[in-house]
């Protein structure tokens, strides 16, 4: 099967039925994305299907046959320079442990493709389905906020 | 899941083939179900294929034709929240479609798959109720009231597929959810509400989405706190890990009074 992953072509000899997020850590080296609860409750696994956020642990590899597939790796330029959103997220100290921040990094960056400026509320109804245990969400929400333009 | 065959039909006639010629094969949409417990090894008889019919054209889109709208069974609710026809037609449903898990959920959900999953506690199953909806299926259409036969079991043949569900126009349907968050909930309490036909449908409080027909009866006579007090008695909750029976029956009745009170006032 073929696609897009993070904007290089991807082919591969896999199973159609094993889930996208143990195809991308475990086949293509791909640990950003990361496994919390595995039932689609906490948005770790998150990531982008043409340009829409999904929990990969829901989706079967199968299916994202010519799809165009984001993880968090690739958010960053080329050369590995963090994208503003990242950055902000260093900036606020809006990570902990840090397993939910990249799915909270693709949540977030798919809001701000659609809400060049949104208040607290958007950004809650965003990252809903991305739960974190540490931070409490302000300072995850406030460094969202600051990206908006 | 290794050992769990991928099948990808390019249209309905092939997927029906497949399905009818594939032993131990099940129908897969947008996974939020059926991926969770494919990986937790929990179905049983344990699948030996899935069929996707994720990609399918024939199964997207929302169509208005004549009296009816329709919505293709692997439209996600994204696509339903996004219709214009659809907030205009059947509000309740799009009202639904925003309380089902969050965005990564509602990307992926569809209505073939809350359909043929038939858990009790899916939340668009008693809006579907309360606008009488039709299962339209590969080969027949199926009135709604007659869709849910058991725990988690439906009508459907063991080859049929849903395709789509046509709900009528123009008719007044309010919805309320009751769980521990706004996002990410699943319902303690679901219900939906018809004034005219008098249509009360309910979710998480027996074994199957349920019409709760004394309720209705009472409904019918402008009855109201007849009606309210009739629900106690159509609805069969337990306890479970979301809530308490006691707690289910006695929210059942404040929202139907609440809802019906609303209509009431207009």
């Amino acid at each position: 099967m073929r696609f897009t992953l993070n904007g290089a072509a991807v082919s591969l000899d896999v199973v159609g039925s094993r889930r996208l997020l143990d195809v991308l850590r475990e086949d293509l080296g791909k640990t950003g994305t990361k496994e919390g609860c595995g039932e689609g409750e906490c948005g770790a696994c998150s990531v982008l299907i043409d340009g829409e956020v999904v929990d990969s642990c829901l989706v079967a590899v199968g299916q994202v046959e010519g799809r165009n597939v984001i993880t968090v790796e690739g958010l960053a330029g080329p050369r590995g320079e963090l994208s503003l959103l990242q950055q902000a997220f260093i900036e606020h100290g809006a990570a902990q442990c840090g397993i939910c921040t990249p799915g909270m990094l693709l949540a977030a960056h798919v809001l701000l493709k659609k809400e060049q400026r949104p208040d607290a509320d958007d950004v809650r109804e965003a990252l809903a389905g991305n739960l974190c245990r540490c931070t409490g969400y302000t300072k995850i929400i406030e460094a969202v906020l600051s990206c908006g333009t | 899941m290794r050992d769990v065959t991928y099948l990808r039909p390019g249209n309905v006639r092939d997927a029906v083939q497949l399905y009818r010629t594939t032993p131990g094969c099940r129908p897969l949409a947008g996974g939020t179900d059926l991926m969770v417990m494919l990986h937790a090894g929990t179905l049983r008889p344990a699948p030996r294929a899935v069929l996707d019919l994720w990609s399918l054209p024939e199964l997207k889109g929302v169509r208005r034709a004549n009296d009816v709208l329709e919505i293709g069974a692997a439209e996600p609710y994204t696509g339903i929240i996004g219709s214009r026809d659809a907030q205009e037609s059947v509000p309740a449903l799009v009202a639904a479609a925003r309380t089902i898990g969050a965005a990564q959920i509602q990307n992926r959900g569809t209505l073939g798959g809350n359909l043929a999953n038939a858990s009790p506690a899916g939340d668009t199953l008693p809006v579907l109720l309360a606008y009488d909806a039709v299962v339209v299926t590969d080969r027949r259409s199926i009135p709604i009231d007659e869709f849910f036969v058991g725990y988690r079991k439906t009508a459907l043949a063991d080859d049929e597929l849903i395709t789509a569900v046509r709900l009528p126009l123009g008719r007044d349907v309010v919805f309320r959810k009751v769980g521990t968050r706004a996002a990410q909930a699943i319902s303690k309490v679901v219900l939906a509400v018809s004034r005219e036909p008098a249509r009360i449908a309910i979710g998480s409080v027996a074994e199957i989405p349920l019409r709760a027909r004394r309720a209705e009866v009472a409904l019918e006579r402008n009855d109201i706190a007849g009606a309210v007090a009739a629900v106690a008695d159509d609805i069969r909750p337990i306890d479970d890990v979301r809530s308490t029976a006691a707690y289910r029956r006695q929210v059942t009745q404040n929202v139907l009074r609440e809802l019906l009170d609303a209509f009431a006032r207009g």
